[in-house]
Order: structure tokens, then sequence, then C-alpha cells
């Protein structure tokens, strides 16, 4: 099994550098993949990941993008609330990008 | 063009597969396999030589495969009555996809024949001269690797002069894999979900109603009107099960807001339920021990909720499961009533055994009896073609009633060519469980003839819409035709039908179901 390594730990990642365990995020890790995504986390990238913690905290499964892009909208208003936003922070998908930084599993199935 | 006829030098048993990045899926995890109780359990990965095999493998193995030789007629059937004619080969869309000659139908069966031969027949001692070769590990890999790039479209079946079902060949295939710890965790990871929460993607009963509400929301912005569906409440008629993608992914979701209009509309008297809410059965892919063990609890749930009947939405291999194998998995279901509809009077006989009617008969039988007030001009921005769901299609043979409706509710209808719809339909690509994202190559490719086919309507006629009527279509054939076509969008046919149905007390509509201005 693939590992990430920081701050002289090692912790499991999938094959594509999904944190396995959600327990093991912090702060600092976070900021340390999205350096290995070519992402620099700014307030702005924060507001997008603490929204994908919470509500994974809630429903155990990152939302749909047109969720987080309507709960953002109503959070920081319509300017931050769009594909075209979340995309200039996040250029390889918001879906893929922030929710692997914000340490969430990749979902399975139908999708 | 010049066409080399030359044979390649070596024969293909003399050629070891090569596992090529982005032709496969990770391999199952450790937990997703151990929530099923299935063996071999352990963290391994595909790329890394040591697979993590018991050391009695072979034997496990060939014990696996003598004892479904028993249990399964089919499988010595199929082992022992090809002739190689070689009927299938240009039939099999991975096969025109990957121009890989192991994904022959023909061959990829004689990936596992070979080891028959040698084990379970007199002939077989000969070894190669009678097309029997050893069961070694990098035979192994090479089962793994291409079984797993079967999509069990069955369009081979088709064509078969014998009516060899390739496709039972490639479910044995991966039975025997499944003996070993052998899955891919885009198949073992939906199976454990499904098996404990009830649904391939995981989501528990409060995310799965905050996301019907999300959609409600957004029925009452298109139409005006509150909608408010039950969950898990006894004593209903119908128990309605639909694929979970279509409730937490796009465009799915479209479609679960047109499900759930049609079904307001007429008044009916349904549930859904958190714990089936999964019609998809990925353990179909695994095993028909682990797709017994899933289809199961739809009944369990139904006899617990005290319906009559249940109704399923648009779901693929689901229809499969169903029509072919749940007779014999959980059948039949006595406890339930022969569907009837209660809007039309209309008993549904062949779903007498089952007990489960496809919303697509369900909602045609509705606009035969005139039930439905529908305008069709709402669709008149959209230019529609139909791709037949493998497995509705040649799965459980129903080819007019989708057709029927989008006819009805839509103004302009274009088939694709005739070789490419109904039983002789072409997979999305991604089918039996292989839409995992580090597959991609593998899914542009075996998607490709479907591709094309969408691409000559979309040159010639203008078509802008893909209907079809199973989850994994409307997750494969997106990203599928931005690849190979581009401007072509992907829906459900309930959510076309949904743009059209004319609501009592709704408010006039200016856009369809996705915010697009109506012409």
């Amino acid at each position: 099994m693939p590992n990430f390594e920081f701050g002289g730990k090692s912790y499991d990642v999938d094959e594509e550098g999904y944190l396995q365990n959600p327990e093991d995020w912090n702060k600092e890790m976070a900021e340390e993949i999205a350096k290995t995504e070519g992402v620099e986390m700014t307030e702005k990238h924060w507001e997008v990941v603490n929204f994908l913690k919470d509500y994974y905290k809630e429903y155990q499964i990152a939302p749909m993008i047109k969720i987080l892009i309507k709960e953002m909208a109503k959070m920081f208003g319509p300017e931050k609330g769009n594909n075209k936003y979340l995309y200039e922070l996040y250029p390889s998908g918001p879906a893929k990008q922030a929710c692997k930084i914000a340490g969430l599993p990749k979902p399975t199935g139908c999708v | 063009m010049e066409i080399d006829y030359k044979l390649p030098k070596k024969g293909w048993m003399d050629v070891p597969a090569e596992l090529k990045k982005g032709f496969f899926c990770y391999g199952a995890k450790e937990k997703s396999l151990m929530a099923v109780d299935f063996p071999n359990a352990r963290q391994w990965s595909v790329i890394e030589k040591d697979w993590k095999l018991p050391e009695n493998w072979k034997q496990i193995i060939l014990d696996g495969m003598a004892d479904r030789l028993k249990r399964y007629r089919s499988f010595r059937l199929f082992m022992d009555i090809c002739v190689r004619c070689g009927a299938c080969a240009d039939k099999c869309p991975v096969y025109l996809g990957t121009g890989d000659a192991k994904n022959m139908p023909v061959l990829r069966a004689e990936l596992l024949r070979s080891v028959y031969r040698r084990y379970f027949t007199k002939a077989g001692k000969l070894g190669r001269l009678a097309g029997a070769r050893e069961l070694t590990l990098e035979v192994l890999k090479e089962w793994w690797y291409y079984f797993y790039q079967c999509s069990e479209c069955r369009r081979c079946s088709l064509f078969c002069p014998y009516g060899i079902d390739t496709a039972e060949i490639t479910i044995i295939g991966r039975e025997l894999l499944n003996l070993l710890g052998l899955n891919i965790e885009w198949i073992a990871g939906p199976v454990a979900n499904c098996y404990r929460k009830g649904n391939h993607l995981g989501l528990e009963p409060h995310t799965i109603k905050n996301s019907i509400n999300f959609l409600l929301d957004e029925i009452e912005g298109v139409t005006g009107i509150k909608i408010e569906p039950s969950f898990n409440r006894k004593g209903s008629e119908i128990l309605f099960v639909i694929p979970s993608g279509d409730m937490f992914a796009d465009p799915g979701t479209y479609t679960c807001m047109g499900y759930m209009m049609l079904l307001h509309e007429l008044g009916l008297d349904y549930t859904f339920s958190t714990y089936v809410s999964e019609g998809g059965n990925f353990g179909f892919f695994t095993s028909q021990e682990m797709a017994k063990r899933l289809n199961y609890k739809i009944y369990a749930e139904a006899k617990r909720l005290g319906v009559k009947w249940i109704l399923g939405g648009e779901c693929g291999h689901m229809w499969r499961v169903i029509s072919q194998y749940m007779d014999t998995y959980n059948g039949p279901a006595d406890f339930l009533e022969t569907p009837r509809s209660p809007i039309t009077g209309t008993e549904f006989q062949n779903a007498k055994s089952g007990k489960m009617v496809h919303i697509s008969e369900f909602t045609a039988d509705l606009i035969k009896s005139g039930m439905l007030n529908l305008d069709p001009k709402r669709n008149d921005h959209l230019k529609v073609t139909f791709h037949d769901s493998c497995n509705v299609a040649r799965g459980m043979g129903m080819f007019e009633e989708p057709r029927y409706i989008i006819k009805a509710v839509c103004n302009n209808f274009y088939e694709m060519p005739e070789n490419t719809i109904k039983e002789k339909t072409l997979c999305c690509g991604s089918g039996a469980g292989l839409n995992a994202s580090e597959n991609t190559e593998f899914r542009m490719r075996a998607g490709f003839p479907r591709a094309n086919a969408v691409k000559y309507v979309r040159e010639k006629h203008g078509v802008n819409m893909v209907g079809c009527i199973c989850a994994i279509d409307r997750a494969a054939l997106p990203p599928l035709l931005d690849h190979w076509v581009g401007d072509v969008g992907v829906c459900g046919v309930t959510e076309l039908l949904a743009n059209a149905l004319i609501m009592k007390g709704e408010k006039e509509r200016t856009t369809d179901l996705r915010g697009q201005e109506l012409k």
C-alpha cells in the first residue's frame, strides 16, 4: 500500500494519494497535500476545504458538486458559488482536488 | 490501405499479458473484502509482483473450477462446444476499441478454456496439441487483467452460432479470481457499502434524505410544486427502488427528480427505502453468491414494509439480475402480489414471479392509457437519440417502451444506425464495474464504437442529447462523449418525461429540469 510521508510519519493513502483514514488528517498535512497538487492554500481555498470537511463529518461522503456550489453561494455569495470560481481555485476539479486536500475518500459505484 | 495478413510470430500462449496502466482498475482493498467475509482480504497492489496469494492458490482455483463445472451445466457446455469460428470477435466493442487479440470473446474464453482442457479433459493430457496449458501465476494474472476488461455486455453472445454466453464465462472467471481475493476496488467497495449501508455509494439514511431534499427544492424551483416523498413507510402499496447514483450523481439526479415528479403527479402510494437504496447489484460482478446476498435485501425490505409490489428505476444490471437470476436466487416472491398499476389497472403478467416492474414499462402503460398530460414542445431544445443499455436490452429484452416514452415526450428523436441499437446495442465501455477513473484509457477505447454511432447522429441530425435507462450509462457516457464527440448531453428517459409532464397546479415552466431555457 502506498504511503504519504509527513512530519516524520507515514500515512496510508490509496493509489492516487487519497488519505485512507480521515482521522489522520490535519491542517499542516493538507497544506502539504495541496503542494503535491500544485495548489497554494489561501483563505479562499480553505473556505472550500472547510465546507467539505463539515459536510463529510455530517454525511460521511463528499457532497455533490451542485450541493457544494449552492452552499458556497449561500455562505459567501454568488460570486463564490459557481463552477468557474471553484475551478479557478482547484484547476483539476473541486471534486477531485479539494476532496483530496480535505482528506476525504473517493466515492465509488455508478458515479 | 494495406493490410498485413501475416500471422503473428508467437502464438497467444507465448505472449504473457502485460498489465498496461490505464487498462486496469486498482485491486480490492482489505476492508472491502473483509466486510463481506471474502477470502484472502489483504493489502496488495496490482503493480507489485507479489499479489500475496495463499500458498495453495492453484489448488483453490482448480477446486473452484471443479465445483462450478458440477454446479453449472452452462459452464461445462460453454467450455466444450466452442468451435472457435470467430463470429464473436469483431462484435465485441472492447476488442474493436482496444485491438487486443485477447479481448476477442473467443480468445478471452480460451484463457479459461485452455486450463479447463488441461485439468478436466482427457485430450488435455496432450498439452498444447489439444489447446491445453498449465495454470501458472502468469496465467492467473492474465485472467485477472482480461476478465476485468470484459464489461459483460453480451453483444458477442448474440452472434455466436452456438449461443455461448461469453459474459457467463467472464462471470465464472471472476468468481474464481474472487476465491483468492482478486477483485477490483471499484467493485469490492460498492459491494461492501451496499451490504452494510444499503447502497453502492455508502450513503447513510440522513444523507439520502438530505440529497433528496435538495432535489425537491430544485423541483419546486422549476415547477412551483412542493413534493414530499416518504421513506421506509410501512404499509405503502409500492416500494420504489432506484440506483443510488440517481440520488447522488449528475446527471442521474435529474432522472431522480423526474421519478418523484411523475409519482407525485399520479398520487401513487409508494415509499423509498433508505435500506434498499440501491437497485444495482455489484455483487453480480463478483460472484453469484454475492449477487444473491445483495438481491435478497430488496425482497426482505419489501416484506418488512408490507408492500404489495416493487417498482424499479432506470438501472441496468439490476434488471438482468431481476429478470434472469432473481427467481433462482431468492424467488419466487410469493409474499407479494402480481404488480398491478393502480392508475390504469394493467396487470404486469411478465413480473408475476419477481413482482418488480420497470419504470419505463410502468410509464409507457400510463401514456398508452392516456393518463398523462404531456407537452412535448418543452423538449424542443433537444434532439434526442436513445442508447439501449446492454443489460435491459439483451438481459431483459426491453426495446420499445423507452422509445415509446421518448416519442411521446420529444418531437425530435433520431435512431442511431440499426446495428448499434436494440439487441445489437454497443456498450458504454464501463459496464460490469469498470468505470473507475484509473481505467480511463480502457473506457474510452471500449466505448469508442458507441461514441462513434452517437457522432454519426450528431453530424447527420444535430443530436445533442442521449437518452438511456442505466445509472452506469449516466456516469460513463458523459466523459466518453466529451472525449469522442463533444456537445452532447446524457439523460435518463424519465428526465425527458418530467420535462414534458404537465402537472396539476404547476407554474409556467421557463426552463427544463437542468435550468436550461425552453425554446
